[in-house]
Formats: C-alpha cells, structure tokens, sequence
C-alpha cells in the first residue's frame, strides 16, 4: 500500500469521535466494522488486537484536543456546560480539522463555527460568541505581535493630524454584548482553587459559576485587549474610543479617526479636545502605537 | 566523540527541557544547567511573553530547538509557513543543532498534533530522508531525527524500526536524537529486545539522547514524561553511552512536573555513566 493511502486510512480512524464512554467506534470511517479497518493496516500482538492498538491513538488524538480546548475556552464551557461543550468540541474539531503545526491555533475558527451553528448555545448564542470573542483575543493578545512604541513624548514632533498611526498588532478591539469579561474573570478565578480543596469545594464553585452565568444580563461593552509587562488585561473603553482605535487601525489619519469617533457622540464639542488629549495620551502610555508610515518607509530604503 | 558534525561540533552535558513552571526559578536562581532544550513550536510565535523569556535564557544559558511537528514521514510536502517560522527561531536561538521525530502526523492539510508511527518500507524511508534534506537545506542547521514510541506495528513494513531508522539516516546523511526511553517503551510494545536495537544504531551519527519516565499498563507502555527515569531504561542509557561516548543528553519531564531542583537531581544522574566515558567509542 502507498504510504499516502496508509496515512490517510489511519488519519481518518484516528481523527473519528469517540463513543460516549471514550473508546474508540465500532463503526468504521468507510462504514464497515472498525475491527476490520484496523486489521487491513495493523498488526495485532499478543496482547493487544489490531482495534486496541488503534484506539490507543484515536483517544490520545481526543484527549489532547479536547484538553487544548478547555484550557482555551473556559468562559464557553461554562456557558454552555461542560458535558454539552465537549459535545460541541467535537463536532467543530471534526469538521474544523486543525490545520495549523501549532496546536495554538486549534479554537482559530470556532467563532465562524458557532455563528454558522447557534443550537449549540440555544437560547444563549449572543453571550456564547461574546465569549468566545474574548477568549480568542486573549490568545491572540497574549503573543501577538508587539512594533516599536511610539511614546507621548515622539507626539511633539510630528504632523499629527496628517499622522497614520497604526495600533499594536497585539491590541484587540471588541465590541460586546454582554459584560463577559467579568464573567471570565469570575471562571478563571474559580479555577486557582488549590489542589488541595475537597471535591464539594470544588462541586461550589462550578455551581457558583453557573448562577454567574445564568445571571448576567445583556449590556453593550467595549473592550480592548491588549498587554502590559506581558500579562493580557481586559480594558473597557467609551464607544468613542473604541471607533477612534477602529479607525486608526483601518488606515485612516489621525484627523479623519476623530472625525469618526464623534460622529454619533454624546460627548460635548467642547470637551472633546480634552477626551482625544486624555485618550491618545494613556494609549501612548500604554504602548498602543507604533507608525506604519516609518517601517514602510525604511523597508523601501536601499 | 564530544561532538560531531550532526550537533554542530558541540561538547553539550546534560540538559534539562525548558517547561513554564520552572520559568520563575531558573530566571531568579540562574541555577547551573549545561543546556536547555526548547519545544520550538512554543517560540514560534511573533511576540509576548514567551519570546521575552526566551530571550533572557538565551542571555545566560544555550538554547537547543526540539520540534514536535515537523512531520518528516508525512507524504505531504512541508508546511511553509512553519519552516518559515522555524528558521526565524534558529536565527534567534542560534541552536548549534535541531531535532524533530522520525514520525508523521499530517495529512492533506490536517494535523494530528500526535507522533504517528511510521510505516517500515523502502518508500517510507526514501520520502522521509528527502524532506530531512529540503528542511536541513532551508534552515542551515543540522538536523536529528528521534525515534518514537509507538503502540502499533504495520503489515506492510519491510524491516524492522532500527532498520528502517539506519535507511533514514543514511539516505539524509543526518544525526540522530536517539531516545532510550522510546526504545525501551516500543520493545516491551512490539516484543524485541532493546539492546538488539541499540546496538543497531549507528553510533558516530548519535547527536543528542533522551532520556524520561513511562507509564506501565496491563497490556502496554505509554511514553507519559511523567515519571523519574526507570532502572531498564538507565541500563539503556548506559550502553548508549558505551556506543557513543560522552554525549549531550536531555531529560524530558512534561506532565505532573515537579520542582526544577527535583528534575535537575534525576537528569544529573546520568553523570554516573556520563562521567566514565573516554573519548574512544565503543562499537
């Protein structure tokens, strides 16, 4: 047999879901008896069939996935369950195969998946992509890329209202529904219980989770994203700085972000000044901008 | 043999894999390690905190590049973009030598994220030794190939895995990252004696040896990281360095991980066979 065929013949029994009780399916991926399947490419030993050496690897492909997953997305599993987000794991892992070398990647589509499949969340669905927003920001937030800062003090001499300023690469923007990074706050902080706590400590504080969840009501939300020290925080931000960061970043000038953030603002004309001082003074402070225009410019140099 | 051409040259000791828990200790404390090694696929990223921390290891300590997802037995070609990535964290680390398993674990695009045993065929052997070549070609490093653990043998093998691994090694004309644990663990898997294996390897192409701790079940052995190192496998360990001299050598600890001085003490007890070796090999 070709070794194409092999891989792929193995790759698809490995990649099946499990039964309920995590083992390895008596069906086949081509709809024959799996004993069969695993008999046609592997060899039994005095221990093991030809099934149970396969399953060894149809679990650990499962095992490790499905851990990558709840160790990404603990705010959607306690959304939505843990028994129903494993359920719904599986079935995006099957028809979103990873197809990164990094397992990092692995929740890179879930959000697409959940949109184009909301019973998963039933009546939850806007709070569950809320969440799984965040999540995946904070990946990317975490090591995403960080340009050369530009500083408040680099300001004085520069044209600034002709300025393309570009954010950190690192910077997510979200807009949101729901206040779920306090939801996440409150699950992540769940899990720093100690080992050493009891299983009904332990059994507490899911429930505890879930009361949050069931609780929390829908308000609109602005969030960036972004890192300091290399630790990821959560910062709410005005719907005008938000639309000033988004502007910013589609490439438009400095003059023309303004003009865009006040468009449809409450904020009085006569503090606005002030409010786009403030704003661009603490994301200065915070490293959120770096300009494009430079490594443009130095890349085209000789 | 203190080095060669398949390890850069290098004298290496004995290493320790860099893991996140131990991160904290070794940047405070600065302990004494010849070596770490890193999975290179946790640095291939563009920034934040794992590259800052990188990059104060590098500043006190050599780095070597491990990979777990090169897949040089896949049938299909390599990724682009990860070689691409690959070759930015050479140039950072600047690792004297880079490894990654003899296995695959890809197909049409979908990754498995798992070491897949290779099947021992001619073919196999042919197509995994050209991609060692195009990688070590695209990087400008050199490369070695580790045996893997595996739980399942193939009706269309044509030879045995040592076999197999020499028609490799000689056909890329590449090192090898020979891992005493995975052979140990794969002869109480498919019945063969482990010395047979060892003495089988080629032992002026040994560029680097693992040593870890498995799992034992009712029926198999699992490859887990997650033990101390188990007496069969130090007993390995100690003809591997009969064969082939004073040789950098690294334990891997990756699950239930304890203390860095817990995992310094067990992989310093290689020194016992380390520190009787001569320079003459034994073959």
């Amino acid at each position: 047999m070709k070794l194409a065929l092999l891989q792929r013949a193995v790759a698809r029994a490995v990649m099946q879901p499990l039964t309920r009780s995590e083992r390895m399916r008596r069906t086949a991926p081509s709809g024959g008896r799996m004993s069969a399947y695993a008999a046609r490419f592997i060899k039994p030993n005095d221990r093991l069939t030809s099934f149970e050496r396969l399953e060894i690897y149809n679990r650990q492909y499962w095992f490790r996935l499905l851990s990558s997953m709840i160790e990404d997305f603990p705010g959607l599993q306690a959304i939505l369950g843990s028994q129903r987000f494993e359920s719904m794991c599986k079935v995006y892992l099957t028809e979103c195969p990873s197809r990164s070398f990094t397992i990092r990647n692995l929740g890179a589509h879930l959000e697409t998946w959940l949109c184009q499949n909301p019973s998963w969340a039933r009546d939850r669905c806007v709070l569950a992509l809320d969440m799984v927003r965040l999540e995946w920001a904070e990946i990317e937030a975490f090591d995403g890329q960080a340009k050369p800062t530009l500083r408040a003090k680099d300001f004085s001499e520069i044209d600034i209202p002709n300025l393309q300023l570009s954010i950190q690469p690192y910077v997510q923007l979200l807009e949101l529904h729901y206040p779920v990074d306090d939801l996440l706050l409150k699950v992540k902080h769940g899990d720093d219980t100690p080992d050493l706590a009891s299983n009904a400590v332990s059994e507490r504080e899911k429930r505890s989770k879930v009361r949050a969840v069931a609780k929390l009501e829908a308000a609109q939300i602005f969030l960036a994203v972004h890192r300091l020290d290399f630790s990821v925080y959560f910062r709410r931000i005005k719907p005008e700085e938000f639309a000033l960061l988004s502007a910013l970043r589609s490439g438009k000038t400095v003059e023309r972000a303004i003009e865009l953030a006040f468009r449809k603002s409450s904020v009085p004309e006569a503090e606005r000044g002030a409010f786009v001082q403030h704003s661009f003074q603490t994301w200065a402070t915070l490293g959120w901008f770096w300009r494009a225009d430079e490594e443009t410019a130095a890349a085209g140099k000789p | 043999m203190p080095g060669n051409c398949f390890n850069g040259f290098t004298d290496y000791g004995i290493g320790i894999g860099l893991r996140a828990p131990h991160y904290e200790h070794i940047l405070s404390r600065k302990p004494v390690v010849d070596w770490f090694e890193i999975i290179s696929e946790n640095f291939m990223i563009d920034g934040g905190r794992p590259l800052h921390i990188l990059d104060q290891i590098l500043e006190q300590y050599k780095v070597v590049q491990h990979g777990v997802s090169m897949y040089f037995g896949s049938e299909e070609k390599s990724n682009r973009e990860h070689l691409r990535r690959l070759k930015e964290l050479v140039k950072r680390t600047k690792t004297p030598w880079l490894s990654d398993h003899l296995c695959w674990g890809s197909v049409d695009g979908r990754y498995t994220h798992d070491l897949l045993p290779m099947p021992y065929t001619f073919e196999a052997a042919r197509l995994t030794a050209q991609k060692v070549r195009e990688v070590r070609d695209f990087l400008e490093v050199p490369i070695a190939v580790e045996n893997v653990s595996s739980y399942a043998e193939y009706h269309v093998s044509e030879m045995t895995e040592w076999e197999f691994l020499n028609e490799v090694v000689e056909q890329a004309d590449c090192g090898i990252l020979l891992d005493v644990n995975n052979i140990y663990v794969s002869s109480q898997n498919h019945n063969f004696n482990p010395l047979t294996y060892m003495n089988s390897v080629p032992a002026e192409r040994v560029a680097q040896i693992h040593i870890a701790g498995h799992s034992k079940f009712k029926k198999y052995i699992l490859d887990t990281h997650d033990h101390p190192v188990l007496d069969p496998v130090w007993r390995l360990y100690e003809r591997a360095i009969q064969r082939a001299g004073h040789t950098a050598t690294l334990l891997e600890w990756d699950d239930s991980i304890p203390s860095f001085e817990e995992v310094h003490r067990e992989a310093m007890k290689a020194n016992r066979f380390l520190a009787d070796t001569t320079l003459e090999v034994a073959v």
